[in-house]
């Protein structure tokens, strides 16, 4: 393509910029215009073209009145007695844009199925999408025929238009559509593509809820019927649900269907190469070895011509880089050419996954690169660099030098709220878990809310600083930046500069003189609250009390934590009304719904960045808490340690498909059977589960709780509640025996009889084993966390394993038996390696938190050894932990 | 949840980011408003960047977008954050040669005005309500045209076939790249 040909084109335009065919087209009189669709001779071509002006207006966004709309739809409906194909085309396409009301649909009804019937293809195919679109329940029933039979028909536009119709109606008129199914499979079996892309979709759709029928379907169509790309990428994804599914219930053994997505890695279309990459590095708990030809396949995607193939590429190896980092570093080479892409997108991703693989000696050429590119890319791509290199800052804690300069200079440039944020947080977390960086971290802060636009950053800043400041060698030198802050800044920010002042003052007695100066002066201010704070700093901290009581208490005032939660105190202050009783700040109810472990494991410090306490990630646990509290004969068992994941104690497929949720407590155990009837025909009533707790000799039920009815195929719960020794993790074994009365329902009228039929089930057995007392909680800096726990507490003992496998699958499962978290990334063993060590975190029944570092060898015959180090808070934990090992 | 591969939006604006033919088949951006700040932001932030041999893609406000431009002409596929980028690519490589065909590789504002129609109706063919309903650019071209037969004013058979032809010497030389 010669270019100055085509610059030259573009200046012809210019001249000639505002020629449109629309120019100037005005709603008023393109609406007069449509009269012509009432003519008795209507001329085609020049309806078409009013159609299209209409279709114009509307792209634009010009909005037409309900009566104006009506008015254009009953004219519109005219033009079906002209047998032009092109006005028809135009026709459907204003009919769906206008969508008209119920009342209105009927009018065009019989001309659109009178189409859906036509020799003509093209009609038939746009007939029914436009039809479906606008179509309600009972219309639907009287076209349903019809749609069956297009779904089957041999032109595959007419086809694909039924078919994807059926997955729109799919969404409002389940009922019906299900009823389809047999010619939506034989449409799976189209030589079209799109046919067969389509059908697998509404197929799927139809099946979605029953699990087994679409293992099935997967089964089936893995074995290779399928060739549309489009619809083996669908195919792809029900497979990784199938997988993912499959592997909640069984712990161990090969995953189902590997093979087939590992053989997509081979298909000719990209696509599809893609799609069967990106379902193998998103499999829950993925392993080196699985990970590897998906890796080597997005690896020749890096160096494509190709800017999307190569931002997919970089987009999920990114992904991938978080939870396996190793696996990632085979393709750093490639990374590193990418840095300097014309797409911003791909370059931020390609330095952004170097920087979690790389090491430390390539920090310092990265954070050069970094810097050249920072000022072109989008706020919220900074803020993924800017995540990236505060975990890069925590991995190599001797780097912070540089890291903390890149971080202070991008705080001085521009950028929105969000992005500021993530810095000043990233700043404050590495304060606080590298303690040689605070000085300089906390003189970049300062020199920001020097000129930072944003109250709440300012407000946050101050308090670290009052919190850290005086902890320094020289206090002194923020006083300056403080008080400059009640001078310059607004109400909000002085009323905390004012409290951090305060705090300086309690903190360092040479400074107290001149602080009790600078808050006389605030007692100037001209707003309240500053005016209400200086006062009260300066009568606490001033006056000569200074006897050894009175200034802890002026310490726990100004720092302590008010030791409830803030949103049960914002709870019970909006209920307190103001009467002669004082608020009493002890009437407020201390139960929390679940107590963020950071905060336990780091008093004092805080547990995220700025913005308080992270948000827990266990939302199922939080769920099963609300869902257990709500029940009294639960309530006096105290705050739920763990629950686990839920156990299946029936075969799949059977009559009753009940699984079991263990929660454990202090000095209880709760099971929650999950119980789901899958027979049409019957309703259970007044379902419990009597457990033999023979062989669990330390545990006595307590409770139970019925489920009182549980109908077909929606699932219901029942509880039974066993005490156990105090804060100790009893182990036993359980023995279920589902109980309930079934009462046979007739499936037409769906009401059951009146008598039922006493009847059991029996059960699988279940067991409490010492894992059920672990929780999974990493820590962010493991040497820290093991060097602060006392050595004391240590045990150390050697095992022989015996000949394993590998030794990645040696690691796996002393993991697994341990049910502790796999910290910094350790859980990976790069394959060929002899020796491997494995640090693992964790929190053991009566909140003792445990630490666990694991060295493994192994030898040509592959037998493997293994030295398990254990430090926890109380010496019997770290025993207890070697006891569970040696056991198993 | 839905599992099916879905397309937000596809848009087709001028060399200023004005429209010349949009569609949106998700409830992402409820008003007017909304979707013509979206089409400014992807426009502006999409400018400087060179999709004229290449589909470019980018990433923005939580969506995968893929563009590509000729002479004055935008355009644009959007997707959601999770999906596969190359399902996008494919249904905006189907949307461009479609239109290409269409309009017998004159493709600038100009003439995709002037034949509006058709570039609507090829919209149409597309996606429906965010299924990807086709993505074969020979197929949407001859959807399209086939309504269009009688006309005096649009491709004739012959100018289809021929277009068709064009269709697969452009396949052949991106190929042979």
């Amino acid at each position: 393509m010669a270019r100055p040909y085509v610059v030259k084109k573009d200046d012809d335009h210019d001249d000639e910029a505002e020629y449109s065919p629309f120019l100037g087209l005005e709603k008023g009189t393109v609406l007069q215009e449509a009269r012509v669709f009432n003519d008795p001779q209507l001329d085609a071509r020049r309806c078409a073209q009013v159609i299209t002006k209409l279709l114009y207006l509307l792209n634009q966004g010009e909005a037409f009145t309900k009566v104006e709309a009506t008015e254009v739809f009953f004219a519109v409906t005219k033009l079906f007695q002209s047998k032009d194909t092109t006005l028809r085309r135009m026709v459907y396409l204003i009919i769906k844009e206008l969508s008209p009301s119920a009342d209105e649909v009927i009018i065009v009804t019989s001309s659109l199925m009178k189409d859906m019937n036509s020799k003509i293809d093209m009609y038939r195919a746009n007939a029914i999408r436009v039809l479906s679109k606008i179509t309600d329940g009972t219309l639907l029933m009287q076209i349903e025929r019809y749609l069956k039979q297009a779904i089957v028909d041999k032109n595959p536009v007419v086809a694909s238009a039924a078919l994807v119709s059926g997955i729109h109606l799919l969404q409002t008129n389940p009922e019906i559509v299900k009823r389809w199914s047999n010619e939506v499979q034989e449409g799976v079996q189209s030589r079209a593509a799109l046919v067969q892309f389509h059908a697998l979709a509404l197929l799927h759709q139809i099946r979605q809820n029953d699990r087994l029928a679409v293992s099935k379907l997967v089964t089936s169509l893995t074995r290779g019927s399928v060739r549309s790309p489009l619809a083996q990428c669908l195919l792809i994804r029900y497979t990784s649900q199938v997988i993912h599914e499959s592997s909640m219930n069984s712990q161990t053994g090969e995953r189902p269907f590997f093979d087939y997505l590992e053989s997509c890695l081979r298909h000719k279309a990209e696509l599809v190469i893609f799609e069967a990459a990106r379902a193998i590095t998103e499999l829950s708990s993925v392993t080196s070895r699985e990970l590897s030809p998906a890796i080597t396949v997005l690896q020749l995607f890096l160096s494509s011509s190709k800017p999307i193939l190569r931002f997919a590429a970089v987009r999920t190896l990114n992904k991938v880089a978080m939870t396996h980092p190793l696996s990632v570093t085979s393709c750093n080479i490639d990374m590193e050419s990418l840095i300097s892409d014309q797409n911003r997108s791909i370059a931020t991703l390609a330095i952004t996954t170097l920087l979690k693989t790389g090491n430390e000696s390539s920090v310092d050429r990265l954070m050069k690169q970094i810097t050249n590119f920072m000022s072109d890319i989008a706020d919220e791509f900074k803020i993924v660099v800017v995540e990236a290199i505060r975990s890069l800052c925590l991995k190599f804690p001797l780097k912070y030098r540089s890291l903390m300069n890149f971080l202070s200079n991008i705080l001085r440039e521009e950028g929105g709220f969000e992005y500021k944020k993530a810095i000043v947080d990233s700043i404050v977390i590495l304060i606080r878990d590298i303690p040689d960086a605070k000085e300089s971290g906390l003189f970049h802060l300062c020199e920001f809310i020097e000129d930072c636009e944003f109250t709440y950053l300012s407000t946050q800043i101050l308090h670290f600083i009052g919190n850290e400041g005086p902890k320094t060698s020289d206090p002194s030198k923020y006083i300056r930046y403080i008080y400059n802050r009640v001078i310059l800044e607004n109400a909000t920010v002085r009323a905390s500069a004012v409290s951090t002042l305060a705090k300086f003052g309690a903190m360092v007695d040479s400074l107290k003189p001149r602080i009790l100066v600078l808050l006389r002066r605030c007692q100037f201010d001209i707003d309240d609250e500053v005016r209400d704070r200086a006062t009260l700093y300066l009568d606490t901290l001033g006056g000569d009390a200074s006897v050894g009581e009175t200034e802890k208490y002026v310490k726990d005032f100004l720092f302590g934590s008010l030791d409830v939660p803030l949103v049960n105190l914002e709870k019970s202050l909006r209920s307190y009304e103001a009467s002669d009783m004082p608020f009493d700040i002890y009437s407020v109810p201390k139960e929390i719904k679940s107590q963020p472990l950071a905060e336990k494991k780091a008093p004092g410090r805080k547990p995220t960045g700025l913005g308080g306490p992270p948000c827990a990630p266990v939302s199922a646990v939080d769920a099963y808490e609300k869902l257990l509290s709500l029940i009294p004969e639960f309530s006096s068992f105290g705050k739920l340690f763990k629950s686990s994941t839920p156990v299946e104690l029936s075969e799949a497929e059977t009559e009753y498909a009940v699984n079991v949720v263990k929660h454990i407590y202090d000095g209880h155990v709760v099971f929650q059977y999950n119980c789901t009837n899958t027979i049409p025909e019957q309703l259970l009533e007044n379902v419990t589960v009597f457990v033999d707790a023979s062989e669990a000799e330390d545990f006595s039920e307590v409770a139970s709780k019925p489920l009182r009815s549980l109908p077909y195929d929606s699932p219901g719960q029942t509880f039974v509640a066993f005490e156990k020794p105090y804060g100790l993790p009893a182990t036993g074994r359980f023995s279920n025996l589902l109980k309930f009365f079934v009462k046979e329902v007739d499936p037409a009228t769906v009401e059951a009889e009146e008598e039922g039929v006493e009847d059991e089930y029996q059960l699988e057995d279940l067991e409490i084993v010492p894992v059920d007392y672990m929780l999974k909680v990493g820590v962010s800096n493991f040497k820290n966390a093991w060097e602060s726990m006392a050595p004391d507490n240590e045990r150390v003992d050697e095992y022989g394993l015996g000949a394993r496998e590998s030794l990645a699958e040696a690691v796996c499962s002393v993991i697994n038996i341990l049910g502790m978290q796999p910290c910094e990334g350790t859980e990976v063993v790069p394959s060929n390696s002899r020796s491997h060590a494995c640090l693992l975190s964790g929190i053991f029944i009566g909140n003792v938190k445990v630490l666990v570092r694991l060295s493994f060898g192994v030898d040509e015959s592959k037998q493997v050894a293994m030295k398990l180090a254990v430090r926890s808070e109380d010496p019997n934990i770290s025993e207890r932990i070697h006891e569970i090992v040696a056991e198993a | 949840m839905d599992c099916c591969p879905s397309i937000k939006n596809v848009l087709l604006l001028d060399s200023e980011g004005k429209r010349v033919a949009v569609k949106y088949y998700t409830d992402d951006w409820p008003t007017l408003a909304a979707k013509l700040a979206y089409e400014k932001s992807i426009f502006t932030k999409t400018l400087k960047t060179n999709a004229r041999t290449e589909a470019e893609i980018a990433m923005l406000d939580g969506y995968i977008v893929v563009y590509k431009f000729i002479q004055d002409l935008h355009f644009f596929v959007t997707g959601g954050d999770d999906e596969n980028e190359l399902i996008i690519a494919t249904v905006l490589q189907g949307f461009f040669d479609a239109v290409g065909l269409l309009l017998r590789n004159n493709v600038d504002k100009r003439s995709a005005l002037e034949n509006l129609d058709l570039i609507l109706l090829c919209l149409d063919e597309i996606v429906d309500g965010g299924i990807v309903l086709e993505t074969e650019a020979s197929v949407i071209a001859t959807k399209v045209a086939a309504n269009s037969l009688d006309g005096a004013t649009s491709l004739s058979e012959q100018t289809i076939s021929q277009a068709l032809a064009t269709a697969r010497e452009h396949l052949a030389r991106s190929l042979l790249k």
